[in-house]
């Protein structure tokens, strides 16, 4: 019964989001202020019936409830708890039910947010919305049913893959959907503005913390994602250019493109037609993620052409959204006012140039991700497209992009003074010029690229830095009236800064985790010492252990630094019998921001162990970055000007404390 | 067909989640060349060679047996004196363009190579264009004025900096 009211819960779900697809947008259309609002208690109701409805699959899954097929498939008794939840998600029908969870939760977020928001805007962004509920609700409902019985219920469950079996698979899809999702809601505001053809700086205002707050889950859901492939997949690679990490990169750049133009529209009424065109692109670009990871058409085109109903069905959604929205992008924006002029040379030209680099390595990814399917679909001909071509590609476009970002902040709006912001530049370009110098004389000609690369991060950080400082004008007015100045800049600024200096940091763990890397593959035996980077390794022997719901081998490995025992490691290789499948769960050491990473491969008959080690120079700086990026990113969404429903700035400022805008 | 469609749902499944599927221990200690020269040309060509049988991965990481056969099979070849280039051509000859991770520039793939370089030139282009136009037109609105009045504004912002936001 309770499995049965979700599936009702679900049902009547997708009844009232044809009614918050029809009747505000018709409202807004018509101005007739009662349709408008029933927007906001619709999607709140939208909200109650699909949580309802993930709380009852949550509760078959809790207690083991093998009638239902997808918990039959998907689950097992003898789970550990956290994995039961996380397994919720952890399948296509799951998955799906958890993207439009998110989706209304978002359409709730916008009714509760938005009472500044004129009425026929309002009412018209969450119509947007429920058109996009309905279309996967009744995906939902016509393809993937997570509620579909069995007549005669097993006795025991399929398990869950073990692989998704780990705390980090439990939190990158929620993370990752959110930032999917969120960007549904800069979507539905860029519809809205081309349906009621209005569009000012107050709709940037209005779209910019939602485009920070789904840029921040996906950050975050691309980290979780990359650091959990490092540590569960056994060879110490953090990024593979896979297609379904494209999938979630693409609307990641595109995203960041968009945050950045919002910027110029708000602060200059500038670049209002290429924004709304950016924010479509991007929601876009989520959608093609969730057709590629969903259909299967990455297997294969052939796997996708055996059993395409729910290709085929993601496909019309897909066309009907992205081909809808650009056809009504070509007939209405024409409409939207164009306004705001600036020179190249300004804090908007650096803007503009941040976004034609980012959306042309956008467009390198998308074409580098679907050619081997067109050409396989149009010609027949196979072939791969992989990390080697993206870096070849990818990477040239990001080198300028990267090296001008100490500049953009630094430029003034309308007109910039290219040559003032060099000088506050040349202690940072100083300080990066050591790093580069430390770096070579260090490893010398062995690693020509990496003194470059090293340099490139140094040069991002400290210019991140130095743009702060000098917004305190600390050098001209002394140390505790530039310190009272910093504390009074708005909080926007404190999130730049922290933004590109968590790139910096990033670029900083990619080249020295790629270029100073120490690698060892050697088959050991009880007893034996290797050395690794400074630490001295040695296998004492390996061991079975029995975990709850899978058996493992468990290797032992002493660490010692110059003599002294300082750590053990136990990298072990598992099996689940339910799947049979088996996993290698590397041991990973920290030692500040390096790690020691050992994983073990085949065993032999002797006792001996083939093992792989690694030692990798600051490697955690690649995700403390993206850390450093998404704090930036929060402490811009409380910025006073952005707060959702603030009113204008009301509390009246000293004349020294005044942001220097 | 249900155990089929089971199968490809859970290769969706393993694709939507995973990314590259478990590659346990690639490259083992016996197949390590002696020459560390050599070894270090073959992990480079490794790492640009597709295993055909996983999803997205290279032999270097794979831990297929086909990966382990094409490794061994670079390193004979190299030991037997082939350049990086002849290796790559035997294999293509024989798997095929499909088992190159970076695709050779070909007409079938121009398209490939030169969207992205593309993209940005587009775009520079586009921008060019809007920042003539935006020098021949008027700071103030778009649309709200007739020839003639175009034509007095013009003739008011003659010698004019262009600049009057």
């Amino acid at each position: 019964m309770i499995v049965e009211t979700g599936h009702f819960a679900l049902v009547l779900a997708f009844v009232l989001a044809l009614i918050q697809s029809v009747v505000p947008v018709w409202g807004a259309v018509t101005s007739d202020r009662r349709l408008m609002e029933t927007a906001a208690p619709v999607a709140n109701a939208l909200f109650v019936l699909v949580a309802l409805s993930f709380a009852v699959l949550t509760w078959a899954y809790l207690a083991s409830d093998f009638s239902v097929v997808n918990v039959w498939e998907n689950s097992h008794s003898a789970k550990p708890l956290i994995f039961k939840i996380s397994g919720v998600w952890g399948n296509h029908e799951g998955s799906m039910l958890l993207w439009v969870l998110i989706l209304v939760l978002f359409g709730s977020l916008v009714a509760l947010f938005s009472g500044n928001v004129p009425a026929p805007l309002r009412a018209t962004v969450l119509g947007v919305q429920g058109w996009i509920t309905a279309a996967f609700l009744l995906f939902i409902l016509a393809t993937s049913n997570p509620f579909e019985r069995i007549p005669q219920a097993p006795i025991e469950g399929n398990d869950l893959n073990p692989l998704l079996q780990d705390i980090g698979l439990a939190i990158h899809p929620p993370l990752l959907y959110l930032g999917y999702v969120g960007f549904s809601i800069t979507f539905a505001f860029a519809v809205a503005a081309l349906i009621l053809g209005r569009i000012d700086a107050a709709w940037a205002r209005w779209v910019r913390p939602w485009a920070l707050l789904a840029w921040v889950f996906l950050t975050l859901g691309i980290a979780m994602g990359s650091y959990w492939a490092y540590y569960e997949l056994g060879w110490g690679g953090w990024w593979f250019w896979d297609p379904v990490e494209n999938a979630s990169f693409m609307p990641w750049l595109a995203g960041t493109a968009l945050l950045h133009s919002a910027i110029v529209m708000e602060k200059r009424e500038a670049l209002k037609v290429w924004t709304v065109l950016l924010a479509i692109f991007t929601f876009s670009l989520s959608l093609l993620g969730t057709f590629l990871v969903r259909s299967g058409v990455l297997t294969s085109v052939h796997a996708f052409a055996v059993d395409p109903e729910r290709g085929l069905f993601i496909l019309v959604i897909l066309c009907i959204f992205i081909g809808g929205s650009f056809t009504l992008y070509a007939w209405r924006a024409p409409l939207l006012k164009q306004g705001g002029l600036f020179a190249p040379i300004s804090r908007e030209g650096a803007l503009v140039l941040n976004n034609l680099f980012l959306t042309a390595a956008t467009v390198s990814v998308l074409v580098g991700t679907l050619y081997p399917l067109a050409l396989e679909a149009v010609t027949g001909e196979k072939i791969s497209v992989g990390a080697p071509f993206f870096n070849l590609t990818f990477g040239p476009l990001m080198i300028p992009l990267l090296l001008a970002i100490p500049f953009g902040p630094l430029l003034a709006w309308k007109r910039g003074d290219l040559l003032a912001a060099t000088q506050r530049l040349y202690a940072a370009f100083g300080v990066a010029l050591l790093a580069a110098l430390a770096v070579f004389w260090a490893w010398g000609m062995r690693q020509v690229l990496a003194p470059i690369g090293v340099g490139l991060a140094v040069w991002i950080m400290a210019g991140a830095v130095a743009e702060l400082l000098s917004r305190t004008r600390i050098t001209e007015i002394g140390l505790s009236r530039g310190l009272s100045r910093l504390v009074g800049l708005p909080r926007s600024a404190f999130g730049t800064m922290l933004g590109h200096f968590g790139v910096g940091v990033t670029l900083l763990g990619i080249v020295m985790a790629t270029a100073f890397q120490t690698e060892l593959v050697r088959t050991v035996r009880p007893g034996d010492t290797f050395d690794m980077a400074g630490y001295q390794l040695t296998f004492t022997g390996i061991a079975p252990r029995q975990g709850p719901n899978y058996t493992e081998q468990v290797g032992h490995l002493v660490v010692r630094q110059g003599g002294a025992e300082i750590a053990a490691m136990d990298p072990s290789k598992r099996i689940y019998p339910a799947r049979g499948m088996p996993t290698t769960e590397a041991s990973i050491l920290t030692f500040g921001f390096s790690q020691l990473y050992v994983s073990l491969g085949e065993t032999r008959d002797d006792g001996a162990v083939d093992i792989r080690a690694y030692f990798k120079p600051m490697i955690t700086l690649i995700w403390l970055g993206t850390l450093v990026m998404s704090i930036g990113g929060i402490i811009s969404i409380t910025d006073r000007r952005l707060r959702v429903g603030a009113p204008k700035p009301a509390r009246a400022k000293t004349a020294g404390l005044s942001p220097a805008e | 067909m249900i155990q089929m469609r089971r199968f490809i749902l859970l290769l969706a499944l393993l694709a939507s989640v995973l990314a590259p599927l478990t590659a346990v221990h690639a490259l083992a200690p016996d197949e390590v060349l002696a020459d560390p020269v050599l070894e270090q040309r073959a992990r480079a060509l490794s790492s640009e060679l597709r295993c055909m049988v996983c999803q997205n991965q290279s032999i270097d990481d794979s831990d297929a047996p086909l990966a382990k056969d094409l490794r061994v099979l670079v390193r004979e070849r190299l030991v037997a004196g082939d350049s990086d280039a002849q290796v790559i051509d035997y294999l293509v000859s024989r798997y095929g363009e499909f088992v190159l991770l970076k695709p050779k520039v070909a007409w079938h793939t121009l398209a490939l190579w030169i969207a992205g370089p593309l993209a940005l030139i587009a775009g520079i282009a586009g921008l060019l264009l809007a920042l003539r136009r935006q020098r021949k037109a008027q700071p103030v609105a778009a649309g709200g004025l007739s020839a003639a009045e175009q034509a007095e504004l013009d003739q008011i912002l003659k010698g004019g900096t262009g600049d009057k936001s």
